[in-house]
């Protein structure tokens, strides 16, 4: 059924989507030409404005501004995530407890919390830090609690059978057993928090990627800049995503 | 073991209550100037009721969420079915939908106001983008877990392509799709509010940063939250039954 | 037919004839699937080739029809689904007539409107079966079908098979790797050997059916393959 052309490997990899990329960027290039668009940009227009953006020295405390937001939300996140969900998910009545409260708190965009964090913390980084906490909080509670109660039954009664306290159970079966799919949480989880930044700092803050994006715009519709931003922030969330790909043994395809 | 069952089943009430009585003792030992009470916040919900603004609101959110998600479906799980089936469609387009993927839909306001100025169609087009991405990789991930051993039996049986697609790729993928589906909708709604927080003039994204900003209505703000979560359960309840269906509920039971 | 192919298989050459029951056994790895596969077209054979009635093999066709492990089953449709999957060509009513039929020959009879997930490995591996003769194949093609079954059932499905190809008389190539599988089912046995199959052996199964499981004749030809395949007597 796949097409299973011979010599399909390296070659096609790097060489279709290269081509693809250059192909996109021509289309884009003639389009902006063929509609004769003022303000949208063309590819050399948004490369000039990145390059614009190194020379004030922007560009880099912009990035760097971003990625510490970003990595504060994300690993506080992590560290309250994984054991709230590993306890919700061993004590399964505590878990019925607290599901319905965070069903219906897990709906509400974090930007909605943008107002009261705004009244609990101040215009400052932690707001958006919050916001971002919060945004990777969810997937990475209930990844733990799932985990944690796919565990197979034989594993703890064998633990059991061993002698083992619940505590030594929990470090020495529990969380290696659970390990993976929390890997693999965690991995989406930062997707998560990376496009909850973006638009945090699209409200809150005077400086990063996603102010760049907003500030652009309303200073003067330097279209530009906000492509060359978008870009940016495609990338920099992509090569995260990459690292923790190659972080995590045995997860090869894509996605 | 009786009352351990029933205690289980109050379980999820018991939480709510718990989580109410919390916050309301946290507003009141801590005496918040602006944040709300949950009685205050239920008010808050009354109110608008009876301004008329409740329903229109609501109407508007679902409104734009329920274009831009369909719009998607529609349109991502074809493009991401064609993807799956065609291993260089696949290798040639991905890396491109890698990287618009972890751009925030929020960051794309500037062009959807750029193309579609400020209002219901920007919204809707951000709607689309954020549930279109989610949707292809999840159709092209699912058709590649198509069992061979069924396609095999098609192709025994001369089956022509079309009709392999229709009467073995398409019921074999279901049940993973709409799982997907459901997450995706999630998704869709968060992004409506965001959305509206920025862009447009009604529902409820719009009710929350309007209650701040002309006023500081936090009981407002908080009720705004309350209905969206609602809502987003509701929402998610709804598409768990679709899980439950005959055609689709083969894919999620053992053996 | 004729085959013929290298590497994975060396130098077979095998006749089948209409409405043969031919067991292909050996040990695993030793191509007996791949063999069966090229025989079905679903691989093209490096040297040689397969005709059918003179007529070459070159892809998969519904007049020869694969019957898998009961994972092949369509866990979306129902039994009668399932059976009618292959008879999409032909009249609603035609349709009807024969998943009808093919439902009581294969003992399904009162699940029709029951999904895969709430049969038993037996009663899916009577679907798959149900599935392929449903198209009126020519030759039907068993790959270890039985394999997935506990040891009981096993016994229980050869006798069903045989019924029903006493009923429906098809051309049948079966793969195994049990030894006693092959001398109860087979008119002929064909005993590979290890990598690189080559044919060891051709035993003819002589007795009539039923075949009785203790009848000297019986244990003579099993010993026979045996101690082909080069196994002792005792555990």
């Amino acid at each position: 059924m796949r097409a299973q052309g011979s010599g399909l490997g390296a070659r096609i990899t790097l060489l279709a989507p290269a081509a693809a990329a250059l192909v996109a960027v021509g289309l884009w290039q003639l389009a902006v030409v063929l509609t004769g668009a003022t303000i949208f940009p063309s590819p050399f227009e948004v490369l000039r404005g990145l390059g614009e953006l190194v020379e004030r020295g922007v560009l880099l405390s912009y990035l760097g501004d971003s990625l510490f937001r970003v990595m504060a939300g994300y690993l506080a996140a992590v560290v309250v995530g994984i054991p709230l969900g590993i306890s919700l998910g061993w004590f399964p009545l505590l878990g019925s407890a607290v599901n319905p409260v965070m069903q219906m708190l897990r709906p509400i965009s974090p930007l909605a919390w943008m107002p009261l964090a705004v009244i609990w913390f101040g215009v400052s980084d932690v707001a958006p830090i919050f916001l971002i906490f919060l945004a990777a909080l969810f997937p990475i509670v209930v990844a733990s609690t799932n985990a944690v109660r796919s565990v197979p039954p034989m594993y703890l009664q064998a633990g059991r059978n061993f002698g083992l306290s619940t505590p030594r159970l929990i470090a020495r079966v529990v969380i290696p057993a659970t390990l993976q799919p929390i890997v693999v949480a965690l991995r989406i989880a930062f997707g998560v928090a990376w496009l909850v930044l973006v638009a945090a700092e699209m409200i809150a803050v005077d400086s990063g990627l996603g102010y760049l994006i907003i500030d652009a715009r309303n200073a003067g519709n330097r279209y530009d800049l906000v492509v060359g931003g978008m870009l940016l922030i495609g990338m920099v969330g992509l090569a995260i995503d990459a690292l923790f790909r190659l972080a995590i043994p045995g997860n090869s395809r894509s996605t | 073991m009786l009352a351990f069952a029933r205690l289980r089943r109050a379980a999820p009430f018991l939480g709510l209550l718990v989580f109410t009585a919390l916050w309301d003792l946290a507003v009141r030992w801590t005496g918040a100037p602006f944040v709300p009470s949950p009685w205050e916040a239920v008010q808050g919900i009354v109110e608008l009721a009876q301004r008329g603004l409740l329903l229109k609101y609501v109407v508007a959110s679902l409104f734009r969420v329920t274009w831009g998600y369909l719009l998607a479906v529609f349109i991502a799980i074809p493009f991401g079915i064609a993807l799956g089936m065609s291993q260089r469609a696949e290798a040639t387009v991905s890396p491109l939908l890698q990287l618009l993927r972890p751009i925030s839909p929020l960051a794309w306001i500037p062009i959807a106001i750029l193309w579609f100025g400020v209002g219901d169609l920007s919204a809707v087009f951000l709607i689309f983008l954020a549930s279109f991405f989610p949707l292809a990789v999840a159709a092209m991930l699912a058709v590649r877990e198509v069992d061979g051993v069924h396609l095999r039996a098609g192709l025994n049986f001369g089956m022509p392509r079309w009709q392999l697609i229709v009467r073995v790729v398409l019921p074999s993928i279901v049940p993973q799709l709409i799982v997907s589906m459901r997450i995706v909708l999630g998704i869709a709604w968060l992004v409506v509010v965001a959305a509206e927080m920025i862009a447009v003039s009604s529902g409820l994204g719009f009710l929350i940063i309007d209650a701040r900003n002309a006023g500081n209505r936090y009981d407002l703000v908080v009720a705004g939250m309350l209905l969206i979560g609602l809502i987003g359960v509701a929402l998610d309840l709804f598409m768990r039954r679709l899980e439950r269906l005959d055609f689709v509920r083969w894919g999620y039971l053992e053996g | 037919m004729k085959f013929g192919a290298t590497d994975v298989l060396r130098d077979i050459d095998l006749s089948v004839r209409e409405g043969e029951l031919v067991c292909i056994l050996g040990p695993s790895g030793c191509g007996k699937s791949t063999l069966l596969n090229i025989a079905g077209g679903f691989l093209r054979p490096t040297a040689g080739e397969v005709t059918i009635d003179g007529v070459a093999v070159s892809g998969p066709d519904p007049r020869r029809i694969f019957v898998f492990q009961e994972r092949g089953v369509f866990p979306w449709l129902t039994v009668e689904g399932n059976i009618a999957f292959g008879l999409f060509r032909l009249p609603e009513r035609e349709q009807r007539e024969r998943v009808a039929h093919y439902v009581q020959l294969v003992g399904l009879a009162g699940f029709e409107h029951a999904y895969p997930r709430e049969l038993s490995g037996g009663m899916k591996q009577r679907l798959e079966v149900a599935r392929a003769l449903a198209v009126r194949p020519d030759v039907l093609y068993l790959d270890e079908p039985f394999g997935a079954l506990d040891s009981i059932t096993r016994l229980q499905m050869r006798r069903e098979l045989l019924r029903i190809w006493n009923a429906e008389r098809k051309t049948i190539l079966f793969v195994t790797h049990d030894i006693d599988e092959s001398v109860q089912l087979a008119d002929r046995v064909v005993v590979l050997s290890q990598r690189p199959g080559r044919i060891r052996r051709v035993v003819d199964i002589d007795i009539a059916h039923p075949r009785d499981l203790s009848a000297p004749r019986y244990i003579a030809l099993r010993d026979t393959i045996f101690s082909e395949i080069g196994l002792a007597h005792q555990v």
